[in-house]
């Protein structure tokens, strides 16, 4: 039996000394997640924006499958990664197999979808209402995909953070294609599986009121945003 | 009780003919029709319009006056029928050539001035004339102050001459205006029809639709009445309200409920 009040107490001296191990996997943490989300929103903008108004046989299909891929499971992400980029997969040479840049490969996967359905959603009802002006303007398509991805800024950083809250939560995939190996590819969530099966609860618990803490922060940062939009009625 | 038949308070001047390119003069749509789901809502329209006259569109509701715009616009296609500008269909220089400001505003989620400058990049303008042409719009929608606010936070009616404003800075050779002072105050109204006067008088055609009476007289040079979505009465403004040829365009004309 362990004793969680202890563990508790030991998790915030962890927290209150800057214990560099703990910060490192956090550190890394961000660095992996922030990274795949930037990708998958170089990626998920501009494909939810011209599926948003693009009209070609076959796109409800389309649409339907990335929505369908908002729900991917992780395990499933990390074994398709894994398989690409294992020594005998497609992308083996690469040699990236348990390290920080699989884990963003598996990470962007997992959140391109999301953005992509977001942005798709948010850009095609904000094209519905601007259409008449925008096709009277005799706007071409590049002015308009980025007419319309400006003017939905702000619901489509709440898109982005909800790729941030998808990616830094997530445990199956990083763990695949990472490895949880101390010092190159510790994250939070895989420290956490990892500590708590030591029965080391109080680094598994530090990491876990970390992050608790971003996930507050990112509502926060969303309800900010909206209030924000809603004041300068850019909503 | 009709209204009693008023003289037009101002003379219809003398237009010289627009000689600049592309020719877009005389206007005209032939036998154009548009079917949706199954119900005829344009039948068999034929309409000239030349440059020199304001042309104000009347009629009731579902008369088809805003369709008939959208289509001359280039915004619908015809089921059936040819819009031909000058003798020939709409390309891209002719539908840069045009403007339209629409019943309700589109307003971008941007400040004042950054809707105009979106427009105007649209088409390529961009440093002093760019700044220019956006110092004389605000100021003629009287809006200089308003520049920085959201343009989704004004009035309706500033909304309305920030529509108007923004398609006036494109400087279109024509203009098709969807009821632009409806619901607006008479002080709105008043700065929209001075900005749609002077960009009539500066040369570029205007097609408006209204169904205020007052304002059309106010106006309109030409009137063109529409019913079930056909044409039943054209012709000078004067002639028309003194005189209406149709069953249809009297009883409009005369506020009676027309259905």
């Amino acid at each position: 039996m362990h004793d969680i009040p202890a563990a508790f107490g030991l998790a915030f001296a962890l927290l209150v000394s800057g214990d560099p191990d703990l910060w490192e996997i956090v550190l890394l943490s961000l660095r992996v997640s922030l990274a795949a989300v930037a990708i998958a929103c170089a990626i998920g903008l501009p494909l939810g924006a011209v599926l948003a108004v693009l009209r070609f046989p076959g796109r409800m299909g389309v649409i339907t499958l990335v929505n369908a891929l908002m729900g991917l499971p992780p395990v499933v992400v990390g074994l398709g990664v894994y398989l690409a980029i294992s020594s005998s997969g497609p992308l083996g040479v690469l040699q990236l197999l348990y390290t920080p840049a699989a884990m963003i490969i598996a990470q962007t996967i997992l959140v391109a979808p999301i953005v992509t359905a977001l942005t798709r959603q948010v850009v095609e009802d904000l094209a519905r209402e601007y259409d008449e002006h925008l096709r009277s303007l005799g706007i071409g398509w590049a002015g308009l995909v980025s007419t319309l991805l400006w003017d939905a800024r702000y619901s489509l950083i709440t898109a982005a953070l909800a790729g941030v809250g998808r990616a830094i939560a997530e445990v199956g995939a990083v763990i695949i294609v990472g490895g949880n190996i101390n010092h190159v590819t510790r994250v939070m969530t895989t420290a956490i599986a990892l500590e708590t099966s030591k029965g080391d609860l109080a680094l598994a618990l530090a990491l876990g009121i970390i992050l608790i803490a971003i996930a507050i922060a990112i509502n926060a940062a969303l309800m900010a945003l909206r209030g924000t939009a809603g004041r300068l009625a850019y909503v | 009780m009709s209204e009693p038949a008023l003289a037009l308070d101002r003379p219809v001047a003398p237009v010289a003919p627009d000689t600049r390119k592309p020719a877009l003069f005389p206007l005209e749509a032939r036998g154009l029709v548009l079917d949706i789901d199954g119900h005829r809502l344009i039948d068999h329209v034929d309409l000239t319009l030349g440059f020199g006259p304001l042309t104000v569109v009347m009629g009731p509701n579902g008369a088809g006056k805003s369709l008939l715009l959208r289509l001359l616009h280039g915004l619908i296609a015809p089921s059936a029928g040819q819009i031909a500008w000058a003798g020939r269909p709409a390309d891209r220089q002719i539908r840069l050539a045009q403007a339209m400001v629409f019943q309700r505003p589109v307003i971008l989620r941007r400040s004042v001035a950054a809707n105009i400058r979106h427009a105007l990049r649209t088409r390529g303008i961009s440093g002093s004339a760019l700044a220019t042409r956006m110092g004389e719009v605000l100021a003629a929608a009287r809006l200089e102050a308003r520049a920085h606010t959201p343009g989704r936070a004004l009035s309706g009616g500033e909304q309305q001459r920030l529509a108007v404003a923004r398609a006036l800075a494109l400087e279109p050779r024509v203009l098709f205006l969807d009821e632009p002072t409806v619901n607006l105050d008479p002080a709105s109204t008043e700065i929209v029809e001075t900005m749609v006067s002077a960009a009539h008088e500066a040369g570029t055609k205007i097609v408006l639709i209204t169904h205020d009476r007052a304002q059309a007289r106010r106006l309109a040079d030409e009137v063109v009445v529409m019913h079930s979505g056909r044409i039943v009465e054209e012709g000078p403004a004067e002639r028309v309200f003194a005189a209406p040829a149709s069953r249809e365009a009297r009883a409009y004309l005369a506020g009676e409920l027309l259905v």
